[in-house]
């Protein structure tokens, strides 16, 4: 992660926030426009947590791993604390890589 | 403040998580204090640790953020008028403040609401997140904790509330397909972009009130 890619990616995030206050007058967001950039941003996250979940990259990532995101999405589901499902999720992976699943 | 102990939670895993796939300590905090985004940080950081390209990251991470554009346009009379308070209140624009200050309806109320919110959290999410840092380096090997378990959990766990929504939960669910299907053929971090295209099944039925934009800090 460059430090570069950093300062862009929060220059370009600060424009997208000062723009709303700036326009708000001028301007108003159709609300189909809105709701597909609210959506937008739930398919990225999702295709992230599938990619980063199944695969290492390049293939299937191993079942230990998609154990332990199964296991933290269900103490998700269930309204557990975030912390919980982060170490319920590493704890499950790192688990089943000691008992020799991979 | 349940909001803000949470943001400090998240922030620590956000922290000790980058510092997992390898990234310096000071570099989570800078990308904290920066972007004040949890969800893109999360976002850049586990498409670059996926051996993806940072122009893909930030790409992404651009996208994920649009969404505090008509955050803007609907609170953005509550900052205050002079340039500083729109510039710092503009850094403070998250889920969590623009719900606080929408939720009020006097407009002093609403104001107070959305810098008390952005302020704290802003503390709290990056005090979470260099304590996370800190002691992430002190976790070793991230294979064999299962901290890339932990990734994609955590941010299964902020896009779940936004999955409710059938609509959107098929653009998802359609674009995780097309992640996963292109995978194997395309460099780390493209699949992640390209399933944008499953924004095709995005059809909204009926026209029903969201009461909440978006749940990803």
């Amino acid at each position: 992660m460059p430090v570069t890619a950093v300062l862009i990616l929060g220059a370009g995030t600060f424009l997208i926030r000062f723009a709303g206050p700036l326009l708000r007058n001028r301007f108003t967001l159709p609300d189909k426009v809105r709701d597909v950039i609210s959506a937008s941003a739930t398919v990225l996250l999702l295709a992230l947590v599938a990619v980063s979940a199944l695969t290492n990259g390049k293939q299937f990532g191993g079942w230990a791993l998609a154990a332990g995101v199964l296991v933290g999405g269900l103490a998700a589901w269930r309204k557990l604390p975030f912390v919980a499902v982060i170490v319920l999720a590493a704890a499950t992976t790192a688990g089943l890589r000691f008992l020799g699943v991979s | 403040m349940a909001v803000a102990l949470g943001a400090s939670v998240t922030g620590a895993s956000f922290g000790a998580i980058s510092v997992g796939s390898g990234l310096p300590w000071w570099m989570p905090v800078l990308m904290s204090v920066v972007i004040f985004a949890g969800g893109s940080q999360f976002m850049a950081v586990g498409i670059v640790a996926a051996g993806g390209s940072p122009a893909a990251a930030v790409l992404a991470g651009l996208v994920l953020n649009a969404r505090h554009l008509p955050f803007g346009l609907a609170v953005g009379h509550v900052l205050g008028n002079g340039w500083l308070a729109r510039v710092v209140g503009s850094h403070l624009m998250i889920d969590e403040s623009t719900a606080f200050a929408m939720s009020q309806r006097d407009p002093a109320r609403a104001r107070a609401a959305y810098w008390a919110c952005g302020v704290s959290l802003f503390v709290t999410w990056n005090v979470g997140v260099l304590i996370g840092a800190l002691a992430g380096q002190a976790l070793g090997d991230p294979m064999t904790f299962g901290l890339d378990a932990a990734f994609p959990a955590a941010m299964l766990a902020l896009t779940l509330p936004a999955l409710k929504d059938a609509a959107t939960r098929n653009a998802a669910l359609t674009g995780a397909v097309i992640a996963l299907a292109t995978t194997p053929f395309l460099p780390a971090g493209m699949p992640v972009l390209l399933a944008l295209a499953g924004l095709v099944a995005f059809r909204t039925t009926t026209k029903k009130e969201e009461p909440c934009p978006s749940p990803q800090s």
